[in-house]
């Protein structure tokens, strides 16, 4: 067992140690530094440039910059609706996979789009080649979409007075060929030495030992894998993802996932460190942010360690910890904590099924997307913190005597506005989703018994844990949920867009303001935001307004569940 | 006035607070406070419930219990709205008190065809009408003197008993209106009309009848409306969850669920807060245009002080007499108090006092008394054949050369050296001939450099304004301890500083009382103007000093922060609050169809019903408990901001957690006995 | 409507970059690897055995897999997405306890490890844990006449350490264990 923890351990180090550097990276390529791979990627972005008519030194306001990004992911959602609902005739589809419903074409469309990747259906069964290379590009610029949008907030939370945010285009074309390409590229080549296929045929067909045929379905998985863990994306070329032996075949290719999925979250802040020249300021929010992410991990992988207390009841010794759903290669450890990564950020891949968890760590999972902020997606993740750090410095600037200020701009009644809807948003649409899916089981039980695969607070928990991953844009589920049907393809769906573009819009609105409010210099008399203080009070805020709005329907579900089995 | 109650709850207050209470329940006058609104509105459903219960309805539960949870949320309500009330009945006993003073007076209209005074009431006076006082009249109305001088007695508004002297011209020549004239007479323009007066401004305010809401104030409304609408939305969708976990709730239990974790702590306590922090600065003897203004007061990044009277005590003194080699020190005492008898000026009597020689013996017979005049710049007495002159030392020089004498280089020498030091060098002479200098110094007060380390701590720079070159004002800047320093300022040049500080973020306040500061009152981002000065002043300012204590600025800000302070600390208090009612409320929710949550049960209260009232009964009791905390203020203490917050994070964020676990305990186990 | 037009082009240019060039210089790599991109597999005189992927083995002669919800079907991957409490689960996880100690005599309850009697995420785990390989010695054995000691070195032989010696489970391969199985059986 203690290789299984020691094994966390080295992951979390390397991530780090990982995290960093590329930190220092991002944070130069945004802020157009010299930067190293400028004389060989260089040209590419200007290629960019010239073919989509981008003039690279324009800035432009904040409400430009939204228009941009909101303009070219409506875009994205049409050429996703078409090739999902044409594939059965398009190219590359060696099986024969058939076209999406409507519905279905809909929410896997709003879902990649945003980042989210919650999938109602399964790779090997529901999407072709060509769907699938698609969704990879959905990959690729959904996580440039939250960069970019992230650079824009950065430039807001600089010390001066301005109405321009740089240009969104340029960090999305910076965030793809300076970070997200490169590091994919690194990613999938370690993949296929792993034995993660890359190949354009159709499903092998092959025998067992005992002579039966058996098919084995196979695609173009490395390249595909590498931008989905990268990108804190998340949807899976087969349907089990990374707990598929295909996609994560080894122990080593499970390290170099894993790690993939908080490193350009973690790299975000340390962007933010070099590009603001706040470096101090960086590793507080990373140290709120690794307080809470180790707060809920610590948990999960105990009680994970410890199994299923109802098996151990049959007097089966688990040393291993709960293996169902999990995978041996793995073991519990790394399956908790990739668990707790993955829902910390937005990401949402597993390497091990959520469902069959213990509680705790249901439970655990569950709060990493209901505070969605502890790393969280990739750029978004920062934005959802931000607001919270908004709230924190209100409350806090009022208990020191002195109207609240960021970074040396005046918090004032317009941008409690936004950050109090941007906060709320979340609770609003997980409360009221599983409300709404309650209570229609609570009408019809029988026209709904397909839903769930598990009966009383556990069945709960699986419709809570879809809304809160839809609308944490997080891509995970409790995979027992029956969800390829009208009502959780659109009610999910609808939930995904609301919560992806209304908190991009909030805080890169309140950054907007704020830029153009006049920078004031700081006193003894200033709050600190980079002390541990003030760290203490923003994760006082996520927690309360996190632990506060969800308690009842953790209590109905994760918490029923656990003191029945304890 | 002054201080005239130091209690919280002022006799007689308490009951016209609790009747006004009910009033306040009105839910036009509750929406302005939607947390409140929201309390009200779930009292008004329990009730419909109880009378459910009474008329047969089963579902709900014993209707004992219903009643009890319906009086809790009534009081509940009561409580916040008799905070708001007894705040406002403080101030309304300031008010009253103020308004003694202005009923009706009557008032001596002066005629200028007719030259003939006509008596009418205080309340017919027009803006502009000229009235005419005499000694043992009240002043019917504020305003300005245009001709005339006379001793008043303003302790109606300041409570300072000490006869003030007004007189037309300069910036001592506003009057207002219910203060007495105890000597001579003036001729007064009303500057106010009837109703806009500075003191019905002041009744107004102090009354809460035109309070506005702050900047800070309305984010604060916000962030609180946010958190009640979580809690709708929690308690909305609970419904449908609990009845798929079959766990059916009872509407009371919804509505105290509800009610404990919106923020009713602060909510009830909110206007009270704010209403409190203007009297807190009344009773300080500031009196504030809008609450805006005091709030402002605690953002304050720059301070201008004026140096005389502020920094340091009202005028110059002789320190020191620094004969000429040559010159019998005694001698040179003699002829400076000789020149100074005639000096009516606080510095010309320093120096009879630090000479300390026996008048009567040294007058000399008929002496003719040489006036200073601005041309000459020079004072000083002629007696028989001897001409003793006082002077700065350019014009002394002057003299001196054009008898013909010369002009010795060690006075250079002296006064050069004086300067440095901060002092004022006087150069006396006797028949042109220069005897030796008199320093002059000016007397820092003292714990005034104690005052600006406190300024400091909090963050806020100090500047002095003075008139001195800048070599006496760098000296008198180290000595007391200021920041910054604007020497030979002209009002300009306080303008320019205010408006540079601004364009750099910096909020700046400042106090002044000639009308030329009116303009860098205006500018200034908290203008304090004294009680004394010119009503141009007192118009461009957002404040009056009644004392006209130049170091009041100080307390103004730290009331400022007090008021933040308050808000912040009881929001946090409010907030953590929930983790605990939480604990205490769901549990009992589903206890009933879910036995094992009792492992949730942490504090073991006694039964489903026990819970939830005794969330319910600390939710109420809380509010009253916490109103002399509301009223009286969070005091401030300049340790950093950081060690603010986490002493206050520590107070009232984890005391906010620690308390209503202790407290519904307790509670449990006194309504356990009967529920 | 220059927003539209300049999203257009960008995204067509991303089409090409990222869905185009990026695979294709993926599958370049690939063809360098020891699978060529077609996943892991071993030859075995004709047979192509993907010894990546679990599969199902015959339980009397061989050792078995974990069990597998979606009974080994790799074109169609899966768990059992059954909660620990869930009391159908529970049962399931019963009766293999009860076939366990029925195919495996001489096997007590509390040697039974917890992977042998939960199904896998994907339900294709390739992997039994060393405690799973040893219990079914015995039986694999006898069914095949071979010495218990001869059959436990075979599994002692195939365990496969963890990353670096250090880091996460011993392992045991189930198809690669019973393809040498196969191999001394045929000595």
């Amino acid at each position: 067992m203690w290789q299984e923890i020691l094994g966390v351990g080295l992951m979390f180090a390397l991530l780090l140690l990982f995290a960093i550097p590329l930190g220092k990276h991002i944070g130069q390529v945004l802020n157009f530094e010299k930067n190293w791979s400028d004389p060989f990627l260089g040209f590419i972005d200007r290629l960019f440039y010239r073919i989509a008519g981008i003039d690279e030194m324009q800035q432009v306001s904040w409400q430009n910059n939204l228009k941009a990004m909101l303009t070219i992911n409506a875009g994205w959602f049409v050429l996703s609706m078409l090739v999902l609902s044409n594939m059965s005739w398009l190219p590359l589809n060696p099986d024969g996979i058939a076209s999406m419903s409507p519905d279905l074409a809909f929410n896997t469309s709003v879902s990649f789009i945003t980042n989210t990747n919650l999938q109602h259906y399964s790779g090997e069964t529901g999407l072709s080649y060509l769907g699938q290379m698609t969704l990879m590009l959905w990959q690729f610029i959904s996580a440039a979409t939250g960069m970019a949008i992230c650079a824009v907030v950065f430039q807001g939370m600089r010390e001066r007075a301005s109405e321009k945010l740089g240009n969104f285009y340029v960090f999305f074309v910076r965030s793809i060929t300076r970070v997200l390409l490169p590091l994919s590229i690194l990613a999938a080549s370690i993949y296929v030495f792993q034995g993660v296929p890359m190949t354009f045929l159709g499903k092998a067909l092959t025998e067992n030992l005992q002579g039966d045929g058996i098919e084995i379905s196979r695609g173009p998985v490395a390249a595909f894998v590498a931008i989905k863990q990268l990108g804190t994306n998340g949807g899976g070329f087969f349907g089990p993802n990374s707990a598929h032996p295909l996609e994560n075949p080894t122990y080593l290719s499970n390290m170099v996932e894993t790690i993939s999925i908080l490193l350009i979250p973690i790299a975000m802040l340390f962007a933010m460190g070099h590009v603001l020249k706040r470096r101090k300021l960086a590793w507080t929010f990373f140290g709120v942010m690794c307080l809470g992410f180790l707060l809920l991990l610590l948990p999960a992988i105990a009680s994970e360690l410890e199994g299923n207390p109802a098996i151990a009841a049959m007097g089966i010794q688990q040393n291993q910890g709960s293996m169902e759903g999990k995978e041996v290669r793995f073991g519990a450890a790394a399956s908790a904590y990739w668990a707790i990564n993955t829902t910390c950020t937005s990401n949402g891949s597993v390497n091990a099924m959520h469902d069959s968890m213990t509680p705790l760590t249901g439970m655990s999972a569950m709060l990493g997307m209901m505070t969605n902020c502890f790393f969280g997606g990739v750029g978004v993740g920062f934005l959802n913190f931000y607001v919270f750090v908004i709230l924190a410095v209100f409350i806090s600037g009022l208990m020191v005597g002195r109207t609240p200020e960021f970074l040396g701009k005046k918090i004032e009644a317009r941008e409690m506005k936004i950050a109090m809807i941007i906060a709320l948003l979340h609770p609003l649409l997980v409360m009221l989703g599983t409300g709404l899916a309650t209570y229609l089981y609570a009408q019809n039980p029988d026209a709904c018994a397909a839903w769930l695969s598990n009966p009383g607070s556990h069945g709960f928990s699986q419709m809570l844990y879809e809304f809160c991953s839809a609308s944490a844009n997080n891509g995970s589920g409790f995979e027992g949920l029956g969800d390829n049907t009208l009502f959780w393809n659109l009610s999910t769906g609808l939930i995904i867009l609301t919560a992806r573009y209304l908190p991009i819009i909030g805080p890169v609105a309140i950054a907007g303001l704020l830029a153009q409010k006049q920078y004031i210099p700081e006193s003894a008399g200033t709050l600190r935001t980079d002390t541990a203080t003030f760290g203490t009070m923003v994760f006082a805020v996520i927690f309360i307004i996190a632990a506060l709005a969800f308690f009842p329907t953790l209590v109905l579900g994760p918490l029923t569940e656990y003191f029945m089995l304890y | 006035m002054k201080n005239s109650e130091n209690t919280l709850f002022p006799k007689g207050a308490i009951s016209a607070a609790l009747k006004s209470a009910f009033y306040k329940l009105d839910p036009r006058l509750m929406l302005r406070n939607p947390v409140m609104f929201l309390v009200e509105v779930g009292t008004l459903v329990m009730l419909v419930v109880c009378v459910g219960i009474a008329l047969g309805d089963q579902s709900q539960g014993s209707l004992a219990y219903n009643i009890c949870v319906f009086v809790l949320l009534f009081l509940t309500l009561i409580f916040a709205n008799f905070a708001e009330a007894i705040a406002e009945a403080r101030g309304k006993a300031q008010a009253d008190s103020l308004r003694k003073t202005r009923s009706e007076t009557p008032a001596k209209l002066w005629d200028d065809s007719t030259g003939k005074v006509k008596l009418i009431s205080s309340s017919e006076l027009k803006k502009g009408d000229v009235f005419v006082c005499t000694a043992d009249d009240i002043i019917p109305s504020d305003g300005e003197i245009i001709e005339g001088l006379a001793t008043i007695d303003e302790s109606a508004i300041t409570g300072e008993s000490a006869p003030v002297i007004r007189e037309a011209g300069g910036d001592k020549s506003s009057v207002t209106g219910g203060t007495k004239v105890l000597s001579d007479q003036i001729k007064v323009v009303v500057t106010a009309s009837q109703g806009e007066s500075f003191l019905d401004k002041m009744i107004a305010l102090v009354e809460g009848a035109s309070r506005q809401k702050t900047p800070n104030e309305i984010a604060l409304t916000i962030l609180l409306a946010g958190f009640s609408l979580v809690f709708i939305i929690v308690i909305v969708s609970l419904k449908p969850m609990s009845s798929f976990a079959q766990a059916p709730i009872a509407i009371a239990a919804f509505i105290s669920l509800f009610v404990c974790l919106i923020p009713t702590t602060i909510g009830g306590l909110l206007s009270a807060i704010g209403i409190a922090g203007m009297d807190r600065a009344l009773r300080a003897n500031v009196v504030t245009k809008s609450g805006r203004a005091v709030e402002t007061a605690g953002d304050i990044d720059v301070l201008l002080l004026d140096k005389t009277g502020t920094i340091t005590i009202g005028n110059r003194k002789a320190t020191a007499f620094h004969p000429l080699s040559g010159v019998d020190p005694q001698h040179l005492l003699r002829a400076s108090v000789l020149s100074s008898l005639a000096d009516t000026t606080p510095e010309g009597k320093s120096i009879l006092e630090l000479a300390n020689l026996d008048l009567a013996k040294l007058t000399p017979k008929d002496p003719v008394f040489v006036k200073f005049s601005a041309e000459t710049r020079i004072s000083g007495l002629d007696f028989e054949q001897t001409r003793i002159r006082k002077g700065a030392i350019d014009a002394i020089r002057r003299l001196v050369e054009n008898a013909g004498h010369s002009f010795p280089d060690q006075i250079l020498e002296l006064t050069s050296k004086i300067s440095n030091n901060g002092g004022t060098p006087l150069v006396v002479a006797e028949n042109e001939q220069v005897l030796g200098v008199v320093e002059l110094q000016d007397i820092i007060k003292t714990g005034i450099r104690e005052r600006f380390e406190r300024l400091r701590k909090m963050g806020i720079k100090t500047v002095m304004v003075t008139g001195d070159n800048p070599l006496t004002a760098k000296y008198i800047a180290e000595q007391a301890g200021v920041d910054d320093f604007i020497a030979e300022a002209k009002p300009e040049d306080k303008m320019q500083y205010i408006r540079h500080e601004q364009a750099e973020g910096r909020l700046v306040a400042m106090m002044g009382d000639g009308t030329n500061d009116a303009p860098a009152l205006a500018q200034a981002n908290v203008g304090v103007a004294m009680n004394s000065g010119t009503q141009a002043a007192k118009e461009a300012g957002n404040m009056v000093d009644l004392d006209n204590d130049p170091t009041k600025l100080i307390e103004v800000v730290e009331i400022g922060k007090q008021l933040l302070m308050t808000r912040g600390a009881l929001t946090t208090f409010s907030i953590a609050n929930d983790v605990a009612k939480y604990f205490a409320i769901i549990p009992a929710l589903f206890i009933t169809a879910i036995p094992a949550l009792q492992g949730l049960n942490v504090m073991q209260l006694h039964s489903p019903e026990s819970a939830i009232l005794s969330s319910v009964i600390f939710n109420a009791l809380i509010i009253p408990a916490l109103i002399p905390l509301a009223l009286r203020g969070v005091p401030y203490k300049p340790i950093g901001a950081s060690a603010l917050l986490r002493r206050n994070l520590l107070l009232y964020g984890l005391g906010g957690i620690i308390a209503p676990f202790v407290g519904i305990k307790l509670i449990d186990l006194l309504v356990s006995i009967w529920f | 409507m220059k927003d539209l037009l300049t999203a257009v082009r960008l995204t067509l240019w991303c089409a090409l970059l990222l869905s185009i060039v990026y695979p294709l210089l993926i599958w370049s790599i690939a063809q360098l690897s020891p699978g060529q991109g077609q996943g892991v597999q071993e030859m075995l005189g004709a047979k192509v055995h993907f010894t990546g992927v679990g599969q199902n083995f015959d339980p009397k002669t061989h050792f078995q897999s974990r069990p597998s919800a979606v009974n080994y079907n790799a074109a169609g991957a899966g768990g059992s997405n059954k909660g620990p409490s869930n009391p159908d689960y529970l049962i399931e996880v019963k009766n293999r306890i009860d076939t366990l100690l029925k195919q495996n005599p001489g096997l007590q309850t509390s040697g039974i490890p917890a992977d042998l009697v939960t199904a896998s995420g994907a339900g294709l785990d390739p992997h039994i844990s060393v405690q799973a390989a040893k219990i079914q010695v015995r039986r694999v054995a006898m069914a095949n006449q071979l010495q218990e000691e001869q059959v436990k070195k075979l599994v002692e032989l195939q365990i496969e350490r963890p990353f670096l010696g250090l880091f996460g489970p011993d392992r045991i391969n189930v198809l690669k264990l019973n393809l040498a199985l196969d191999q001394l059986r045929k000595k």
